[in-house]
This record gives C-alpha cells, sequence and structure tokens, in this order.
C-alpha cells in the first residue's frame, strides 16, 4: 500500500472501504442536494412565469404550464442575449491572452533581472494583489472613460492591468525556478532576449500559461461590477444582461431569466467538461500560490 | 546575460506596467487622494481632510454592514471550511464514484455570483412561500440564504484543496500510527489535521477574504433589502458612491476603511502563513 504515494490517483491508493455502496449512497443524496437548484432552473425554463415563483416553483411543468422554447425566444429578445454573449467570449478571450503573454514577459523580466526598480515593481504587483475592487472602482471607470477604454476591446487594457497582479506574481515564482544554465546556454548559441522567452522559457511555463489562463478567464468571464461601471452603457456583457433583466420590469420576469441562466450556464459546463483536469489543477495552484 | 536581458526593458515590462497605471496605480492613488475631498464631479473637489471618514459614522448603516459582513464571514468560513473538509475526507476513501462526486461539488464554484444570486432568490422564494414570506421581508433569511448560497458554490471549492492536501499526507505516517494502535479519529486528529495545517490556513483565509469583500451574490440575492439591513460593506460602498448626491467622497473614504480591513486580513494570513511553515 506504501510503495508510492506520489502518483497514486486516490481512486488507486487504498484498498477499497468497508461497505463503499452506504459511503456512495450518502454521497449520492449529498450530490443530488447540490444538483437540485440547476435542476430547478432547467424545469422552470419551460414553465410559463405565472407558475414559478410562490409554492409554484417546485412543480413540474404540467399541460398547462409548458412552454416550450418561448422563455428561451422572449429571454433572447429582451436582453439582447447574443450580442452579451459576444461581447463576454470577446472581452475574456481577448483579456486572457493579453494577459497571459504580457505578464509572462513582465514576470520573466523581473525573475532575472535583480534591480531596485524590478523590485518595486513586483512589490506593487503584490499589493495590489490585496486590494478590493471599491477601492479604485470610481476612479478607475473614471480613468477609462477619459482614455476611451470603454468598448469591450477597450477593457483589455483595463483588465491587463488590474489583473497584472496576480498573473505576475505567479509568472515570477515559476521563473525563479527554471534554471539559468539553459537560457546561458542559449545567449552564448547567440538568442537574444525574445529568441530566449519565446524559445525556451515559453515551453518551459506551459504548466503556468494554463493555470493563469483558467484563473483569469474564471474571473473575468463572470465578473459584473468592473465591465457595468466601465463600459459604455451600449454594450452589455452576460452578468449585466441577467442582472439588467432583474430590476428593468420592476417585477422580475422568471421565465425568461431562467432560459438565460440556462444559456449561460451550458458553455461553462462545457469548458468544465474539456478542461476539468486543467481548471482543478490550476485552482488548487492559484490557491496555494495566490 | 543581465545586459541583454535588461535592454529588453520596453519590450517586456513596459505594456504590463502602462496597463497595470492606468488599471491600478493611478485609480488607486486618486481613490486615496479624493477619500479626503468633496465632490459630486470628479474633477471639481474641496479639500475636506477628514471630514469624510467623520461622516461615515454620522449614521450607521456602515457600522451595520460591517457586523454583518463580519457574522457572515465568520459562520460562512466556519461552515464551509468544516462541510468542504469532511467531504475531502469521505472523498479520499476508495469507494465508487468519488470522481463524479468532486465534479459535481467543484461545479458550483464556476458559476458567477450574479447567476448564483438569481438562481438562489427563485430557490428560496418558493420555500419561504409556505409562509407567505419572501427573502426580503427579513434580513435573518437574506443572512441564511447567503449563507446557503456560499455554502453550496464554495464547499467544492476548498474540498479540492483539502483533497490536494490530504493526498500529499504520506501514507507511512498513516500505517506507522496504525501500527501503534492509533484508531481513525486519532489519526485524524494527531496525524493529519497537524500536517494539513497549511492548507487549512489557507482556505480559512480564502474564504474570509471572499466573504468580506462578497458583492455579487449580494446584489442579486437581496440587493440589500429590506432597506438596508442585509447589506454587506462592499454593496454599502458602492450604494454609497451611486445612490446618493454629494457623497461620493464618504463613499471613497468607506473604500479606504474597506481596504485596510482587507489589507489587515491578508497580512494576517501571511503572517499565520509564514510560522506555519517554520514550524514545519
Amino acid at each position: 500500500m506504501a510503495k508510492n504515494n506520489k502518483n497514486v490517483s486516490v481512486d488507486a491508493a487504498d484498498k477499497p472501504v468497508k461497505h463503499g455502496w452506504i459511503w456512495t449512497l450518502g454521497l449520492t443524496v449529498l450530490a443530488l442536494f447540490f444538483i437540485f437548484p440547476i435542476f430547478e432552473v432547467v424545469i422552470n425554463s419551460f414553465k410559463e412565469t405565472s407558475a414559478i415563483g410562490g409554492t409554484d416553483t417546485f412543480i413540474l411543468p404540467t399541460k398547462e404550464t409548458f412552454s416550450g422554447l418561448v422563455n428561451y425566444v422572449q429571454g433572447i429578445a429582451d436582453t439582447n442575449f447574443w450580442s452579451a454573449f459576444g461581447n463576454t467570449v470577446l472581452i475574456t478571450v481577448l483579456s486572457v491572452l493579453a494577459i497571459i503573454i504580457c505578464t509572462s514577459m513582465c514576470g520573466w523580466y523581473i525573475a532575472r533581472v535583480d534591480s531596485k526598480g524590478t523590485k518595486l515593481i513586483y512589490f506593487l504587483y503584490a499589493f495590489s494583489m490585496v486590494i478590493p475592487f471599491q477601492m479604485v472602482m470610481y476612479t478607475l471607470a473614471y480613468v477609462a472613460q477619459n482614455l476611451n477604454l470603454t468598448s469591450p476591446i477597450g477593457l483589455v487594457p483595463v483588465y491587463l492591468g488590474f489583473g497584472a497582479g496576480l498573473a505576475t506574481f505567479m509568472f515570477v515564482g515559476f521563473a525563479k525556478s527554471i534554471p539559468l544554465e539553459i537560457e546561458e546556454a542559449a545567449m552564448i548559441d547567440g538568442c537574444g532576449a525574445c529568441g530566449i522567452f519565446f524559445r525556451i522559457v515559453l515551453p518551459i511555463m506551459k504548466p503556468t500559461y494554463i493555470t493563469v489562463a483558467i484563473l483569469e478567464a474564471m474571473w473575468i468571464w463572470n465578473d459584473y461590477l468592473l465591465p457595468y461601471l466601465v463600459l459604455d452603457s451600449d454594450y452589455k456583457t452576460v452578468p449585466i444582461a441577467i442582472q439588467f433583466l432583474q430590476t428593468s420590469h420592476g417585477q422580475v420576469e422568471w421565465g425568461p431569466m431562467m432560459a438565460i441562466i440556462i444559456l449561460a450556464i451550458i458553455p461553462i459546463i462545457i469548458f468544465y467538461a474539456i478542461c476539468q483536469k486543467y481548471i482543478i489543477g490550476g485552482v488548487v495552484a492559484g490557491a496555494v500560490k495566490g | 546575460m543581465k545586459r541583454t536581458v535588461r535592454r529588453a526593458f520596453p519590450l517586456f515590462v513596459l505594456p504590463t506596467l502602462i496597463a497595470f497605471f492606468i488599471g491600478f496605480i493611478v485609480p488607486f492613488i486618486w481613490g486615496a487622494y479624493l477619500s479626503f475631498n468633496k465632490f459630486t464631479v470628479i474633477n471639481n473637489t474641496t479639500f475636506v481632510g477628514l471630514q469624510n471618514y467623520a461622516k461615515i459614522f454620522t449614521e450607521n448603516d456602515f457600522v451595520h454592514s460591517l457586523w454583518y459582513t463580519a457574522l457572515f464571514a465568520i459562520i460562512s468560513v466556519l461552515t464551509i471550511n468544516i462541510f468542504g473538509f469532511l467531504i475531502a475526507l469521505a472523498l479520499t476513501k476508495n469507494f465508487r464514484g468519488t470522481k463524479a462526486f468532486r465534479t459535481i461539488f467543484f461545479m458550483p464554484n464556476l458559476i458567477g455570483g450574479i447567476v448564483l444570486g438569481t438562481i438562489w432568490k427563485m430557490i428560496f422564494n418558493g420555500i419561504l412561500a409556505h409562509w407567505s414570506t419572501t427573502i426580503v421581508s427579513d434580513a435573518k433569511y437574506g443572512f441564511w440564504g447567503l449563507v446557503i448560497l456560499m455554502n453550496w458554490q464554495q464547499i467544492g471549492y476548498v474540498m479540492i484543496i483539502y483533497i490536494a492536501g490530504i493526498m500529499g499526507v504520506p501514507h507511512e505516517l498513516i500505517e506507522s500510527a496504525e501500527i501503534d494502535g492509533a484508531g481513525s479519529w486519532q489519526c485524524l486528529k494527531s496525524v493529519i489535521i497537524p500536517i494539513l495545517r497549511p492548507t487549512i490556513t489557507i482556505c480559512t483565509f480564502l474564504t474570509l477574504t471572499n466573504g468580506f469583500k462578497l458583492f455579487d451574490q449580494n446584489l442579486a440575492l437581496t440587493a440589500g433589502k429590506p432597506g438596508k439591513a442585509s447589506e454587506m460593506l462592499a454593496l454599502n460602498i458602492y450604494n454609497t458612491f451611486y445612490g446618493r448626491v454629494g457623497w461620493q467622497g464618504v463613499g471613497q473614504a468607506k473604500a479606504v476603511l474597506f481596504t485596510i480591513l482587507v489589507a489587515v486580513i491578508a497580512f494576517a494570513q501571511l503572517h499565520f502563513t509564514r510560522s506555519g511553515e517554520e514550524q514545519m
């Protein structure tokens, strides 16, 4: 049993527990509690709004209350959903790309050049990780407006700036662990800084790229307040569209709301299904290092 | 080597640094300065010294939200970590379905705060309708609603970190404890928990900071209702900024106090993590 505890997966590590089925049963009950809210959203997305809310919320759709795809059609029209979805994808993809490219270069530089300047920059990045968004939100919105950064593309440098702390911090940590000899050898062979970085350092840092990309993507995809304050009011993201649907009509239109939530969750679940291993690994690495 | 790299400063460091000034340094310094000013428009300010800070405490909404947030943070930190740890212990045993369970428990963590708040608002209103009331009719409902919501979202998150920690506990240690006649409770108390202390510190502080900074879930679930009774710190600051003309300076002063509070927690974490490492 104790032969190699380094690369065992839990399922193979121990001998099976006694009465394994009791454990499985108990956790299945718990898992049902976890799935229950999502299940409710799914069934209610197919019900008329009048049959949601109050004690009717948990009743399955009947012949009278089943509304087919009406909620989806209405929700998409009310929130201009596809435009919000497109904005969210655009903002997330471009910001994450900008963050991993720029901060990895910056992080490697800080790890290799030991000067007062880099120490100060590193300190400021670490400091920024602690500061809550409320501290800067008012002035940040104003700065962004004055620099014309209120479009989805404009949000990219804003995210790069506000997200620089954690990302750079993680890249510095990893770059410091790369042995210098490889890079020195490359330089003797005539590589410049760019050559060393893109040909040698970048491939070695691949795991950190994945970790940072996942952490930043989860943050930016779900972020509400920053885009709400910075973006021009013509643009919405998915969280903004959902919050808009809560408050715009005075009373919540629960049917379309549930439909929109389903549409918002599906991409997350697909993403989770495809890169579960990386997401979980990234979250652990981010928690332990951040 | 250093010289070659140093020359690459404009390409390697400048893009991030410029964005960092736009996205953080300038707003931060300016925000700190504005907390000593009275203004409704950002470029027409009057210096008023500490008046904004004094004004915070002329009304009791900020102090109320401070206690409300602190109580929420403490209770949710305890419940999330206890449940997360117990589930992690269970899922590191060998029985059918552990992988699927891990996948399910972690999933809510990927869903954003606004969506989570909205989902749970529907669920809680559906349950409370049996007593003909709603989540926004009493701050207690909003409080426990938020505790349940955060448990649902973050149990899976800390569970994943605890699982990674538990799997790192050397088998030899547990085996030798068992040979010495330790029962499973003793094994947990005297072997596993002491080794996991750094992990426990990390998870406690992660959930604590998340609790104090909570905004989206609070906004979507109750929006602070009834009145301001379920308003947490971040939402209170937001409403002071954007809900009251002439109170922007006070909002910024509240944000400064909030920042100091969060920073103190972060330094406490650093201290605990470091002293934990020395003991290892």
